[in-house]
């Protein structure tokens, strides 16, 4: 009975400083068949959402965890028979089922131990016992902090499995009480009619905890500048539809902006560097971190493009197309929403023309690209007499970090952008 | 049987011994004609009158020296410090002198020396501490302390009989808060033996003094979750009963110490360290501790509430403990 023939699907680490994540839904049901690296389910941790792929070929035989529970990295989340031994997989099933009596979502809240036991600690107390009376811990549920075996566990199990061997008779076993867990999020809550109330997503929790540490950590400042966007109106009219025929990219002002941003950023290297305790650090590179907001406003997402100063406007506009589509899609991997420099965040799209944003701990400067609208302003015509004239104009706000950050300097390099853009060259961009 | 304050059970367990036994006296600031400082004496002039009743300077090496030299010349001396925080001026006679007599010359020193202590009233950091602890680090001493009336009694008849030096730490805040049934006649409480508080399976708690009654507390919110606690009162700290708390954690297998005491270095740390030696395989989680913060004992109230363990931080910590 101990020989294992299921496969075992495990939370899996979704970067290096993710330690739990939410099954959001279960793509496949229990007895449904399912191919190696097929979408089995989708998850959600802090950093990113994503399809878990199976492992393998076989039958989803038992699913551990439902939807909407948050477990720790490496939990057992599903058991999975590959098709290979289908044929055995009944006795497996028994091993891990309840106590007779018990029903499943007891046997759910449950997680058996890994092959060996040896993912979870094992306490001293547990290891005499299981010593003493040769259990095969990984046989033993554990009910313990990440799934470990408490010494009431394997004493229950040494009860039930004492009363299975001595009489073939069924011996009625009482189903365990469920442990009571007390969680930091049992905090009592009070409903008013008419309200209702959702636990917040973990991509929601992380932004809160992210944005509400940036405020506690830099100090704020923001600048706007308006932008005649005329030419790069012009610009993008004629190379609209060749970047879409021959390379499949949509050419958007975004794309302008942040090309001109990473220029800039040369000049004024501090806007792309980070306060690291008593240090300033610099960089040779841009990281450009460009945010994306979710389908339904249901959070938002900073893929980030690696080695931005290395690409023109056509590799930037592809990068940020290729990005956007991937995180909308949920199918970014870690790394592509770690390490960014600075962030561009783009409300523009929605007619917003003016805003404070938040910036993206550590960085120290983020832009905000703002819609462009036309208006009436005043310009001198070619003779040096005033008139007034019809321009599409767009605001920039970036918020920096006054702590490295002098106004001065910041404004300085928005005036850089903002030269950038209107006297944008072509054959250099 | 009558009903008493801890602080009347004192009184009572005192006037006893010295109806017993006409060696016992006693001795310190205001003890005579002002009835004690928190009224453990009142009426002990006027019985027993001023050779065994003796108002002494406001000096605690005189009264520490004094008795310790009649304890040496055979009599019974229960000498009272209005404050345990000024033991510190006693420490020669009691640590260098008194601790050492024995073993040093084979004459016993039998002295009791009462000793208030404990906070919970903003006394402020001169007024309220529990320096029980730093006593269990020396040899030839025994140190008491009564969670209840019916202990503070029975254990200061006991100190009186023991032929050592035996501080008596009586908590405060329990002198006038703490009532139930004291038995009338003479009866002694051995030492070394603790007291389950109250019988339970999933954790141990040990603890002495005023945090017997905050771990009942936290006890009793936890029984709602369905979770038994187990409270060890140790009554005295040296010597402990460390047979009781093995036996207790050889059944629970998680262990909670409590003190209101600052952590480092208090008897907590001595309790953890013999239980890990002694029943490392009966462990299933970390041995914790709830204790006061590093630091001198503050008087403004809300700050001495963050100092001295709550019911709350206990009750965290037992669930703590049981979801490990």
């Amino acid at each position: 009975m101990a020989t294992q023939t299921h496969i075992e699907v495990v939370m899996p680490q979704m970067g290096v400083s993710v330690s739990e994540g939410t099954i959001v839904k279960w793509l496949k049901s229990e007895g449904e068949a399912t191919k190696a690296d097929e979408p089995l389910l989708e998850i959600s941790t802090d950093k990113v959402d994503t399809e878990v792929p199976s492992p393998a070929d076989g039958i989803l035989d038992r699913i551990v965890k439902p939807e909407g529970e948050t477990v720790p990295v490496g939990t057992t989340i599903a058991l999975i028979t590959p098709t290979d031994a289908a044929a055995g997989r009944s006795g497996v099933l028994e091993s891990l089922a309840a106590p007779s009596g018990a029903g499943t979502h007891e046997a759910a809240a449950s997680v058996p131990n890994g092959p060996g036991g040896g993912r979870a600690f094992v306490s001293p107390v547990v290891a005499r016992i299981a010593a003493e009376q040769s259990v095969d811990l990984s046989l033993v549920p554990g009910s313990g902090r990440g799934g470990r075996v408490t010494k009431k566990d394997l004493l229950d199990y040494i009860e039930r499995t004492a009363g299975t061997d001595a009489e073939t008779t069924p011996r009625p076993v009482a189903a365990p009480a469920p442990v009571p867990q007390p969680q930091a999020s049992s905090a009592p809550h009070f409903e008013t009619p008419g309200e209702r109330h959702e636990r917040m997503s973990q991509m929601r929790l992380g932004i809160a905890e992210h944005m509400r540490r940036s405020l506690d950590t830099a100090a704020h400042a923001t600048t706007v500048f308006e932008v005649d966007m005329s030419r790069v109106f012009d610009i993008r009219t004629r190379l609209k539809p060749e970047y879409l025929e021959k390379h499949g990219v949509r050419l958007t002002y975004l794309s302008f902006v942040a090309r001109a941003t990473v220029e800039a950023l040369r000049n004024w290297p501090w806007l792309n560097g980070e306060v690291r305790g008593e240090e300033v650090v610099t960089r040779g590179f841009v990281n450009l971190s460009i945010a994306v907001a979710l389908d339904e406003s249901k959070g938002l997402i900073v893929p980030v493009i690696r080695g931005a100063e290395g690409l023109n406007l056509l590799g930037i506009a592809r990068a940020i197309q290729d990005l956007s589509e991937r995180a909308r899609a949920k199918r970014l991997i870690p790394d592509e929403v770690q390490g960014g420099t600075f962030t561009i965040t783009n409300p523009g799209g929605y007619g917003s023309i003016i805003g404070t944003p938040i910036i993206n701990q550590p960085q120290v400067a983020i832009l905000d690209v703002e819609a462009l609208v036309k208006r009436a302003i005043v310009i001198s015509d070619d003779n040096g007499a005033d008139a007034i004239a019809i321009r599409p104009i767009m605001n920039l706000c970036l918020s920096f970090d006054h702590r490295l950050i002098d106004g001065a300097y910041a404004v300085q390099f928005m005036a850089e952008v903002r030269a950038n853009l209107q006297n944008w060259n072509e054959e250099r961009y | 049987m009558p009903e008493m304050t801890y602080l009347q059970a004192i009184s009572d367990g005192l006037r006893q011994e010295m109806r017993r036994d006409e060696r016992v006296f006693v001795i310190g600031e205001d003890v005579g004609v002002y009835g004690g400082a928190f009224k453990v004496t009142v009426g002990f002039l006027e019985e027993f009158g001023p050779w065994r009743v003796i108002d002494a300077p406001l000096s605690e090496i005189a009264i520490a020296g004094s008795a310790t030299g009649a304890a040496l010349m055979g009599l019974r001396p229960v000498a009272e410090l209005q404050f345990a925080d000024f033991v510190s001026c006693a420490w020669d006679h009691l640590v260098t002198v008194a601790a050492k007599q024995y073993y040093r010359a084979g004459t016993p020193v039998p002295l009791v020396l009462r000793l208030p202590s404990g906070g919970g009233f903003s006394g402020g950091p001169f007024h309220s501490q529990s320096p029980e602890s730093s006593f269990t680090h020396v040899p030839g001493l025994k140190v008491v302390c009564p969670a209840t009336p019916r202990d503070a009694k029975g254990l200061l008849a006991t100190a009186v009989e023991d032929p050592n030096p035996v501080l008596y730490f009586e908590h405060k805040h329990l002198y006038r808060r703490i009532k139930a049934d004291v038995p009338e006649g003479r009866y002694t409480v051995p030492f070394g033996k603790a007291r389950v508080h109250r019988a339970g399976n999933d954790v141990t708690l040990v603890t002495w003094g005023a945090m017997v009654y905050t771990a009942a507390e936290a006890a009793d919110e936890l029984r709602g979750e369905g979770i038994s606690v187990e409270i060890l009162d140790l009554r005295t700290l040296q010597p402990w009963d460390k047979q009781a708390v093995l036996e207790s954690v050889a059944k629970t297998s998680k262990l909670l110490i409590l003190h209101e005491d600052t952590r480092t270095s208090g008897f907590g740390a001595e309790i953890a360290a013999q239980v890990a030696e002694e029943a490392f395989e009966n462990l299933d989680a970390p041995i914790k501790r709830v204790a006061a913060p590093d630091t001198p004992i503050p008087f403004s109230p809300p700050l001495e509430k963050a100092f001295i363990p709550q019911v709350a931080d206990v009750a965290s910590a037992l669930r703590e403990l049981v979801a490990y």
